[in-house]
């Protein structure tokens, strides 16, 4: 469904079947990726900590579904199913938690800091916070530009609590750029509950001190993740400004792949796991409605096991970071510079 | 050859630079409607109106973290931070993001982004405005960091940063926006990473950057009259260094002092003596002199900040002190 289609609705949207099944082989990808991510990582392939993504899938899938190619994103350090959701190659992103010459980063990055500037992912990053402002630059050049792309920032709900947000979405509102905040609150920033970091009952009341809306959805329900999203950036490209949309989630590991993430209680990872589950969710509602049948599903885990596996051989076979070419590329040496980028010849 | 001062010349750049390239722009606190505290962007929003230059909030995170973010989607802003001080404010901008996002990506993103601002004791400006900080921004690779003594230089070095793909770090020097000079006719450019030699001489190098350089050549005056001569090393950019020409006029003189407004400890000129010991110390006949701020934080009363940071007498009297 494309977004006019959806506000001449009236906003209440019918999702179609093959929309549903698309959004669940999404998630499915996103899980399977992490999975095999934490496997490489307990083989000892991979280099520092992964901070998984398994848990949260709804998110990156229900608002980028409806996305552009042209459009942006800025991720986070968890930005493994952000990439993916965004239209990243799995192969190239396994190459690059190997630290191989193939990876997007050529090995440089890691985990941390994957981007694909062909298809507007503007970088994950190790910084909490340090997207934001970046997104809302982004946001601006867009509009400079005259086009009426978006920009959708994702950030944790510790980033709530930095003064780079406030900064950034300060100016995104004052300006009304078209960037929505997008806030994956998982309830924990490292060990820390976020009712012990931030006195709001819901972060998106937030957005009351920037005069923009906010808009709180189950993070775990891909379709009002979904449809709240198509809301916000419809108001973004119309140039109405900014949107915080505060999806509630949760990480069903640690806050890295080397936290046991014991500070939670039991029967709170029980209740996310077992009871809120985004993919298992979505299989059952389907089920229940007949919308998919229990072969149908078990074709699309199929499916999706052999595009991981073909990937992660993609990563393994390929030749590890090269050490000499890592000293030509902190500066970029460029051609000499004849045109701008509209392709006029500068004088 | 006309003659213009610095602000002027700073402005002249940013004129032709915005008026060449439409995707250059600018952005910072007061540099629009005002022009700027120091009037270094005077007359450009009215020519090039609220479209090409923002006035920015009072946030220093935002404007150079949407700086990059511009850079990244295709344009080549010049972002101002009022102060050097201020980039204190900025710095997981500018030290984790600005300057690594290129090598981070594997090469992927570019950055092309100046980021304007001035430094150094004016008139009693005191601790938090008056600082010199260009080490804490070499010691981050990934940036370049330029610093002209000159309208000319500030005016073709200007130009050079915005054409340039990289971050750099553009840092003025508040008492230098009322000094005049010859500025070339047309469109020059002046190369990044190239010294200068503001003065030959064959009895001592000294090697400074920024408004020292003007003390510099006042000491050489003083000590021309006493039959010294001083041969005066402008760096101009301290990233890119241009090593050679510092070793080069070493190896002539024998003798090496080093100016610089910063306080003396973990200075760029302890990184400069460390080089000239590496690459020339056989050609040393007297001990390398650092002629820098004292440590201490640049205090408020005309008397005491005098005492602090470097003069023509000081500088003279160093060189002296080595022949």
């Amino acid at each position: 469904m494309s977004v006019t289609d959806y506000l001449s609705w009236g906003g209440s949207m019918q999702v179609r079947k093959q929309e549903k099944i698309d959004l669940y082989r999404l998630m499915v990808r996103i899980r399977a990726f992490e999975e095999q991510s934490f496997i490489s990582f307990n083989q000892g392939l991979t280099y520092g900590v992964l901070h998984l993504y398994i848990g949260e899938e709804a998110i990156a899938a229900g608002c980028m579904y409806d996305l552009r190619k042209e459009d942006y994103i800025t991720s986070t350090h968890r930005g493994h199913g952000h990439l993916i959701a965004k239209g990243a190659d799995m192969g190239r992103m396994f190459a690059e938690l190997l630290g191989k010459e193939t990876g997007y980063c050529r090995g440089r990055g890691g985990s941390m800091h994957i981007a694909d500037m062909t298809i507007g992912i503007l970088g994950a990053n190790g910084i909490v916070g340090a997207g934001v402002p970046i997104s809302v630059g982004a946001a601006f050049a867009l509009r400079y530009k005259g086009l009426d792309h978006v920009v959708l920032c994702f950030f944790g709900d510790a980033t709530i609590n930095t003064g780079a947000f406030h900064e950034a979405v300060n100016l995104a509102s004052t300006w009304k750029l078209p960037v929505v905040f997008v806030c994956e609150n998982n309830l924990y920033g490292i060990s820390v509950s976020i009712k012990n970091a931030c006195a709001l009952r819901s972060l998106a009341d937030r957005s009351a001190g920037y005069a923009i809306p906010g808009v709180c959805v189950d993070g775990n329900d891909v379709l009002a993740v979904r449809k709240a999203c198509i809301e916000a950036t419809a108001r973004a490209r119309k140039g109405e400004g900014p949107t915080l949309l505060e999806c509630q989630t949760y990480r069903w590991g640690g806050h890295f792949t080397a936290d046991d993430g014991k500070y939670r209680p039991d029967e709170e990872v029980r209740h996310w796991k077992e009871e809120r589950d985004p993919i298992g969710n979505l299989a059952r509602d389907m089920l229940g409605s007949g919308e998919i049948d229990q072969q149908e599903i078990d074709v699309i885990h199929r499916e999706v096991k052999e595009e991981v596996e073909k990937a992660f051989r993609y990563a393994q076979e390929s030749n590890p970071a090269d050490v000499d070419g890592m000293l030509r590329g902190v500066y970029y040496e460029s051609p000499t510079r004849t045109r701008n980028s509209k392709g006029e010849d500068l004088p | 050859m006309r003659v213009m001062s610095y602000r002027e010349a700073v402005i002249e750049a940013l004129r032709e630079e915005m008026t060449r390239d439409g995707n250059v722009f600018l952005m910072g606190e007061d540099v629009g409607r005002m022009g700027g505290v120091f009037q270094a962007t005077a007359g450009l929003w009215e020519t090039f109106g609220p479209s090409r230059v923002f006035d920015t909030p009072i946030s220093e995170v935002a404007i150079v973290g949407a700086a990059l973010g511009a850079a990244l989607v295709g344009l080549r802003p010049v972002a101002e931070i009022m102060f050097v001080d201020f980039t204190g404010v900025a710095m997981d901008q500018i030290a984790n993001q600005v300057a690594k996002f290129h090598f981070m990506t594997g090469g992927q993103a570019i950055v092309p982004l100046v980021i304007r601002t001035q430094g150094g004791v004016g008139f009693g400006d005191a601790a938090q405005h008056s600082q010199s900080l260009e080490a804490w921004h070499t010691h981050i690779p990934g940036l370049k960091v330029v610093m002209p003594s000159t309208p000319s230089d500030a005016k073709g070095l200007l130009k050079t940063s915005i054409r340039d793909d990289n971050p750099i770090i553009f840092i003025e020097h508040k008492l230098l926006y009322q000094t005049e000079g010859p500025i070339p006719e047309g469109d020059y450019l002046v190369p990044i990473g190239k010294a200068d030699i503001k003065k030959e001489g064959k009895d001592v190098t000294i090697i400074t950057w920024s408004k020292m350089v003007l003390d510099s050549l006042e000491a050489a005056s003083l000590l021309e009259e006493e039959g010294i001569h001083a041969e005066v090393v402008d760096l101009r950019t301290l990233n890119p260094l241009d090593l050679d020409t510092i070793i080069f006029s070493v190896k002539k003189t024998g003798r090496a002092v080093i100016v610089h407004e910063a306080c003396k400890t973990g200075g760029f000129g302890a990184e400069i003596a460390a080089l000239i010991v590496e690459k020339a110390f056989d050609y040393l006949d007297a001990p390398i002199q650092r002629i820098a701020g004292i440590d201490t934080p640049i205090p408020y009363a005309a008397p005491l900040y005098r005492a602090v940071i470097p003069n023509p007498d000081k500088i003279a009297q160093a060189v002296r002190g080595l022949l």
